[in-house]
């Protein structure tokens, strides 16, 4: 009966009902985005980090994996200190550097990844076949476009380039084995992976530098101590969990963190209050009739209960909504922010989970209980007799 | 006097209001018995004090002073929560404009206090076909206030007040907005549904609807002139 009144309430006043709804799926729109940036950014970087199941990177002593162009040196030492430790399984080193793939018109300029192919962790392979031989490298599908070949093709790619002779160097031919969805790059990169040894050749590095390694380590094993073990045994390097770099990024983030919680918190308020003035309103139109309702015995529990559930009917209301307009203003903003320089394609600043939405669901819930405080306690506190006087002198 | 139990009695009551500066006495020293099965019609001029008499004596408004007992129960001293319960199970209610909820068919109306003391629904709607059947609009049952007439929404009204089976039937002003034969219909009613047992205590203007009543209470200036058992 309660659930027929507070719903035949909404219904007898559709259009304003109707914007109230509207207001607040806008409010709960922008509450899911902000639950999900507060927390989106960062489980998209644990995902990226964990993809291929290596939870430990080393960089040079100093930096942060992915951060810098500084290059550790001596990785075969450092690989034979690494295998020493049982609790490591497997050992990805990884170069980073630039490639001129040479052709009409210019050529193209790429970035190049030099790896182990048996243990590497930064691509997944998508056509053809992966790297065989020491002159073959897998690339991306934007790579392959811009330098008009396809797979099985071989290019001309060089290593650097004479200013003073006017001409590239370090030449060599590179067939294409297949292409590859790169999972640490930026939105459509035009990249390479190739054997590590080729790379460095190619670019004419001396001794046999790494730009990073990754490790991957048995099940069991506690990353934290591994971590601690590698910074005692090679003092050169900075041994980076997939926990401590969570870490870093919630320092780094921590601005991002405190705008969402700034903007959700507003649009929150904002959703109460728009949904406290309706179900007010509403309430002062029925003085006469929760008066009466109150004469014949209805409790007050029952009045409130009654418009606190037309609070929490527009709320959810509005959040289902809103949740559909979060989503897609999400993948919206999504796309915007992406493009920033430098952050690899993977990496999203809305990620939506399950988890963000219940909260967004409660919190909007909650939010209409607390709306309907007022007017509840304004419908259960009437003077009965005063106010059937008012009516009908009214 | 009757020999049959008191339905309701009041004794001495006061009630002053607060306007701006200065007391209204609406009530002063009203003390009134009135038999279970009685069939009493409280009449005077406006603003005399008789909807206040009828409001103390349903428990939703609390005298200055006096009390109030119906069927022996001091109201005046319970909590706003048991003189809630008291009138949903005790006290039926008949108002001058009915206050039917307008979102609710006249069954779902006559429901809502069975739903409020906890009846089943199919306890409640048994019963609000036979009342609905008592008072001639089994046939409209489904139909909302606004598809009823003046006459059949007060009849709906009727039939809600009796849902509970209240002890005391309270109707303030029940033919005031209703035409003459339409009025006659409720008066009728009410008759029947005194023949039946029903202790009822009517405020009227109407003099076709105090004339209905074994007994007619002229009140004015907050105070009983008369009390007159006219049959």
């Amino acid at each position: 009966m309660l659930v027929t009144l507070a719903r035949a309430s909404l219904a007898g006043r559709r259009a304003r009902t109707a914007l109230a709804v509207v207001g607040v799926a806008v409010s709960a729109a922008l509450l899911l985005d902000m639950v999900m940036l507060a927390s989106g950014m960062r489980a998209s970087f644990r995902e990226l980090l964990d993809v291929r199941g290596f939870t430990i990177r080393l960089a040079p002593r100093g930096t942060l994996p992915f951060d810098t162009d500084a290059r550790i040196d001596s990785a075969g030492a450092i690989m034979a200190r690494l295998g020493a430790n049982p609790d490591i399984v497997a050992v990805s080193p990884v170069l980073g550097g630039q490639l001129h793939v040479l052709g009409p018109g210019g050529g193209v300029t790429a970035v190049a990844i030099g790896i182990n192919p048996a243990v590497q962790g930064d691509y997944t392979l998508r056509t053809g076949h992966d790297i065989a031989g020491p002159d073959q490298a897998v690339v991306s599908a934007d790579l392959l476009a811009a330098a008009h070949a396809r797979v099985g093709d071989t290019l001309d790619v060089a290593g650097g380039y004479d200013a003073q002779l006017r001409a590239v160097t370090r030449e060599r031919r590179i067939v294409i084995a297949g292409t590859a969805h790169f999972i640490y790059t930026p939105a459509n990169p035009k990249a390479m992976a190739m054997p590590l040894a080729t790379l460095r050749a190619m670019t004419g590095a001396a001794g046999d530098p790494v730009s990073l390694f990754m490790l991957r380590l048995r099940a069991g094993a506690d990353a934290d101590s591994v971590q601690r073990w590698i910074e005692r045994a090679i003092p050169r390097v900075s041994a980076v969990s997939t926990a401590s770099a969570l870490r870093q990024v919630d320092r780094r983030l921590s601005y991002f963190r405190q705008l969402a919680f700034i903007l959700g918190s507003v649009s929150l308020t904002v959703g109460v209050l728009l949904v406290a003035t309706l179900v007010t309103v509403s309430v002062n139109e029925r003085l006469g009739e929760i008066a009466v309702m109150r004469a014949i015995g209805v409790s007050t529990r029952s009045i409130v209960a009654q418009v606190m559930l037309e609070g929490v009917a527009i709320m959810l209301a509005g959040a289902t909504l809103g949740l559909g307009l979060g989503l897609v203003t999400a993948h919206y903003l999504n796309g915007i922010l992406s493009q920033f320089p430098g952050l690899p394609a993977a990496i999203d600043f809305f990620l939506f989970q399950p988890r963000d939405a219940w909260v967004s669901l409660g919190l909007l819930a909650l939010a209409g209980v607390l709306a309907g405080v007022y007017p509840a306690w304004r419908g259960a506190s009437l003077p009965i007799a005063a106010t059937l006087r008012d009516e009908a002198v009214a | 006097m009757s020999d049959a139990p008191l339905a309701v009695s009041a004794r001495d009551l006061r009630r002053d209001y607060a306007m701006g500066d200065a007391p209204v006495h609406a009530l002063q020293g009203v003390s009134l018995d009135v038999a279970a099965g009685d069939y009493a019609a409280i009449v005077g001029p406006s603003g005399c004090g008789k909807s206040t008499l009828l409001n103390l004596l349903g428990a939703i408004d609390r005298p200055t002073a006096g009390s109030v007992r119906i069927q022996g129960k001091p109201v005046e001293s319970l909590s706003d929560r048991e003189a809630t319960r008291f009138r949903l199970l005790h006290i039926g209610f008949v108002f001058q404009r009915f206050y039917l909820m307008p979102a609710l068919s006249a069954a779902e109306n006559v429901e809502l206090p069975m739903a409020e003391a906890g009846l089943s629904r199919a306890q409640r709607r048994a019963r609000a076909r036979e009342l609905l059947r008592y008072v001639g609009l089994e046939a409209r049952a489904d139909h909302r206030p606004t598809q009823l007439s003046g006459g059949e929404q007060q009849r709906v009204a009727i039939a809600r007040a009796l849902a509970n089976r209240p002890a005391l039937l309270l109707c303030d002003e029940p033919t005031g907005e209703l035409d003459a034969h339409t009025g006659a219909e409720i008066i009728a009613l009410f008759e029947r549904l005194n023949a039946g047992g029903t202790t009822i205590v009517v405020v009227t203007h109407d003099e076709e609807l105090a004339a209905a009543a074994r007994r007619v209470v002229h009140v004015k200036d907050g105070r009983i002139l008369s009390d007159t058992r006219v049959r």
